[in-house]
């Protein structure tokens, strides 16, 4: 077992080349999910089951407490005021105003902000939570149009918006680099995420594209996106003695509480942050600078602090996902047999973040080519740091490749379904590491045929229905499966037979509290009813962040722990008189309320007489599950089968998607209801980046120039037709039970598979997204 | 000067810059009535005025003198839903439910609306007084209630089965 050890020890430089190869080569049963979860086996319990979700009653009530609704004694609001200019420094900063204005409490700037030190960044620790890492209200620098330059306290909000707008500022402008394109042609370098060069070669793939009987090669362009959930980013937030105390929206309560801490020089303890709902996330819910300011105010007043961003707030402060340019070139022989795949192109970060848009992530497990390059250049521009949104580069790199796909079926006269599946690889193609786990040929072949795919016409603009055309595309999405390290969890049993799972994770709208008891009370053998699932705290156990799609398989690997820890202990408290006397953990199980022996189940005892008879009122365990090494000894991914029609008028070019399928292969459902809810969540984000979303950046000024849901288009009731969701319900039998998170996939592909449906309905190859009706006039 | 909100009678706030939904939210601490983008474009914030579907954050809680105002507390609570809450429960017609008070108000409203033969953009006869009840027609009513989370096929299935009777 040395191998697990030494893995252990080295758990934040697993990437080392050795030991990556060494996990590759271990045998499967030394690897986390190498001995599959029990519960995949179980098929008659709570998980499958399309439970409603336990909080429902409480949010369709209004009952449901968000972070900007905890009242505090005493609590004052906030109001910010932003930079208007993106680069140089403030000249003058008049405040006298704003300070005589009715009911202020405070107007800080950074000449009486307190000391601090910057956020860290997200990715630089295992604990980092910060959007960027510039220090915050400390000089007078200006690093980006939209910086927060004062933040006004008054009793009312009210109050601090009007005197917000008293304050005079003067700025000396320095050059700034905001153009992409000017950028670009001045030089790029090669991106890194997560400590890797986004760069990976297999052959020669430019020559192999030379010599390809078919080919095409093209660029394809994707805009600035924010997330834009609809709970504005906000939080009350007060200093308790000692104690920082923050009601927060935030997707990762344990990160933030030692983040703020490293800003404040506390103790991680010292600061505590909850987050019970979560009005959605998206990835735009992690550590900005409104947190920070807030905290700082709430110290300079001694008052409670209560902030909540206005929506133009959120895009001046919250950074979205950043535009790419990227080319797609692909050589094929007779058959349709890929002999180069090429996906290259450059994106936008700024040099304060950590964060690349890696849209060729999807592309390195996608096909069996022979040559393939793939390669993210980046440029670096004063701006608003910007940050994961909803499958960072999966979403908009399946675009991409998905777009490219279905123009190269065209050149070689195939159906773009029979394309993909003569291009299926057998192993994951840079890695070389097994699946374990991929049906996506079954995926398509189940989505055509209730799709109806066989009815589509391969020839572009030929079905119309009086003054709309119609079409059909498909594509393919993809996302990986993560487990990142710092999971944990605690389990209290009590003498009632009823159990405690505390654990420091997030409700975002996945149906993580409804889920995760269905989950529970299965592997402890007890009714949903006697689960208490405790969440959204940064003082219980576990580093879990609701981001990657990984907080289901964090989850389930740290219950997993703690069942087993929580075995362990009951059989240590158990006592001769047992009829579990003398069992190992290893050959026992919970079931019906109890433990039992798994080959002689009526060698069982309830948990309360086993706690009745140890004269406990309680027994608590908490453990860690082992790192996440099966990452690194299977290739893990989600897979999806997207199918969209169109119509497209005529005379006025207005697309409108009148149905579409997706098709999963994302490892065992635990809940179908909430599930369902995923899949669309995700498509119709899809469906908002495939036809409307752009955030839209002044080149001139470095300003967001639409910030407001009034001109940032998202998907509404009339844009969305009924979505039809089915899945392969195959486990992955190395994933805790067997499931993989689905938050993300299911924007994966959907652009793809509206703009191949856009060109059969138009003849249109629209590659610059959004595919506005300006473009296929 | 007082503001029926539930029921109760509520002091119109001194200071006239006070929207309605600030008014529920901060002076009432009535927070089911959500605040998703304070200028009218999100729909988060409806509620109903005496019986019609309003916008509070575009809304100065001084106009409201003498009018009724019914919140999401008001349909319902948790024991005691209205049909159209337990539907949404039930379709699971809302993810992380931000949006979803503001949908549930919006729906009710929106219900009387059709009843009452208030044509649409998608309403193909202006002169009929009869709306047929349709997927169409429910979508373009509610088309000014985004949900990010995209749960809007739950959203439609909760009202068709819960409020289709209503409206025809």
């Amino acid at each position: 077992m040395s191998i697990l050890e030494n893995a252990k020890q080295t758990a934040q430089g697993l990437f080392q080349a050795g030991m990556a190869k060494a996990i590759a080569m271990a045998p499967d049963s030394w690897i986390p999910g190498g001995e599959p979860d029990p519960l995949i086996r179980e098929r008659h319990g709570h998980v499958g089951r399309p439970v409603s979700r336990i909080d429902g009653p409480l949010k369709v009530s209004g009952k449901a407490p968000f972070a900007a609704e905890f009242p505090m004694e005493g609590m004052v609001y906030a109001a910010l005021a932003y930079s208007t200019i993106a680069k140089g420094r403030l000249s003058s900063l008049d405040t006298a105003d704003a300070e005589a204005a009715p009911g202020v409490v405070l107007v800080m700037t950074f000449r009486n902000a307190p000391r601090m030190q910057p956020p860290p960044l997200f990715l630089s620790g295992a604990k980092a939570a910060g959007g960027d890492k510039l220090p915050v209200m400390q000089d007078d620098r200006i690093h980006w149009n939209g910086q927060p330059i004062a933040l006004v306290l008054a009793e009312t909000q009210e109050q601090a918006d009007h005197a917000k707008s008293l304050i005079r500022v003067g700025y000396e402008v320095e050059h700034a680099d905001i153009a992409f394109a000017e950028a670009r042609d001045r030089g790029t370098d090669t991106a890194e995420f997560m400590g890797q060069p986004l760069h990976d070669e297999i052959g020669d793939a430019e020559k192999a594209l030379q010599d390809a009987a078919f080919k095409i090669d093209a660029t394809y362009t994707t805009p600035r996106h924010n997330h834009n959930p609809i709970e504005l980013h906000g939080l009350t937030v007060a200093w308790q003695g000692d104690t920082l105390r923050m009601h927060d929206a935030q997707q990762l309560v344990a990160h933030t509480a030692w983040s703020m801490a490293q800003v404040f020089g506390l103790d991680e303890k010292q600061v505590v942050v909850t987050s019970p709902f979560v009005g959605g996330g998206f990835g735009s819910k992690s550590m900005w600078q409104h947190h920070i300011l807030a905290a700082a105010g709430a110290k300079l007043a001694g008052r409670p602090v209560r902030i909540v961003l206005s929506r133009e707030g959120v895009f001046r402060l919250v950074g979205g996902r950043s535009p790419t340019e990227q080319r797609v070139a692909l050589g094929a022989d007779q058959e349709g047999k890929l002999t180069a795949l090429i996906h290259t192109g450059v994106t936008v970060k700024t040099p304060h973040n950590a964060m690349p848009e890696p849209f060729i992530l999807p592309t390195r497990s996608a096909y069996a080519a022979e040559n393939v390059l793939l390669d993210v250049q980046k440029v670096e521009l004063d701006m608003l740091g910007n940050t994961f949104m909803r499958a960072p580069g999966e979403a908009v790199g399946t675009f991409a490749l998905e777009c490219a796909m279905d123009e190269l079926a065209e050149k070689l006269g195939m159906d773009p379904i029979e394309l993909r599946v003569r291009n299926e690889p057998e192993k994951d193609p840079i890695s070389g590491l097994p699946f374990s786990s991929r049906h996506i040929v079954e995926a398509y072949r189940a989505g055509a045929e209730r799709f109806g795919w066989s009815r589509r016409n391969p020839k572009p603009r030929s079905v119309s229905d009086g003054e709309w055309l119609i079409g059909m595309g498909c594509a393919t999405g993809t996302y990986p499966y993560y487990r990142m390290p710092g999971g944990a969890a605690r389990i209290t049993l009590t003498r009632e037979g009823k159990a405690i799972v505390d654990i420091a994770v997030h409700e975002m709208g996945m149906g993580t509290s409804t889920v995760q008891t269905q989950v529970t009370a299965d592997r402890l053998g007890l009714p949903m009813d006697a689960i208490t699932f405790n969440y959204g705290d940064s003082t219980l156990p576990g580093v879990i962040m609701a981001g990657g799609s990984q907080q289901t398989a964090a989850i389930g690997a740290s219950v997993i722990a703690a069942h087993n820890a929580l075995i362990e202990e009951l059989l240590r408290i158990a006592g001769n008189d047992s009829p579990l006397a003398g069992l190992k953990a290893k050959d026992v199980g919970s079931r019906n309320g109890g433990l039992c022996k798994l080959d002689e189940p009526e060698r069982h005892e309830t948990y309360q007489s086993l706690l009745a008879r140890a004269q406990r009122d309680k027994v608590t365990v908490e453990a860690q599950p082992p790192q996440p090494l099966e990452t690194m000894h299977w290739s893990m991914h989600s897979h999806s089968a997207m199918f969209c029609e169109v119509k497209v008028n005529k005379v006025t070019g207005e697309p409108r998607v009148t149905r579409f399928l997706g098709s999963f292969d994302c490892g065992r459902i635990l809940n179908p209801k909430t599930a369902t809810s995923q899949f669309r969540g995700g498509i119709i984000m899809g469906l908002g980046l495939a036809l409307m979303e752009d955030t839209q950046f002044d080149e001139r000024k470095g300003r967001v120039m639409n910030p407001s849901l009034a001109e940032y288009h998202v998907p509404v009731h009339m844009d969305v037709p009924e979505i039809d969701v089915i899945w392969t319900d195959i486990p992955d039998p190395h994933a805790p039970m067997g499931a993989h998170g689905i938050g993300e996939i299911g924007i994966t592909g959907t652009g793809a598979a509206v703009a191949n449906a856009i060109y059969n309905a138009t003849g249109k190859r629209v590659r610059d997204l959004p595919i506005t009706l300006d473009k296929l006039l | 000067m007082s503001i029926s909100v539930n029921g109760n009678a509520v002091q119109v706030p001194d200071d006239p810059r006070v929207s309605l939904l600030d008014l529920l939210r901060d002076g009432l601490h009535l927070h089911g009535t959500k605040k998703g983008c304070n200028q009218g474009a999100c729909g988060a914030c409806t509620v109903l005025v005496d019986g019609e579907r309003m916008l509070s954050c575009l809304s100065l809680a001084v106009q409201f003198d003498g009018r009724s105002i019914t919140t999401i507390e008001g349909l319902g609570e948790p024991g005691a839903l209205h049909p159209l809450q337990q539907a949404f429960v039930e379709h699971d017609g809302f993810q992380c439910g931000y949006c979803t008070p503001g949908q549930i108000c919006s729906a009710v409203a929106m219900v009387e609306e059709v009843r009452r033969g208030v044509p649409s953009h998608v309403t193909s006869d202006l002169n009929s007084n009869v709306i047929d009840f349709s997927h169409d027609e429910m979508r373009e009513r509610m088309s000014g209630n985004l949900c990010r989370c995209g749960a809007y096929n739950g959203i439609i299935d909760a009202i068709n089965e819960t409020l289709k009777e209503a409206a025809e």
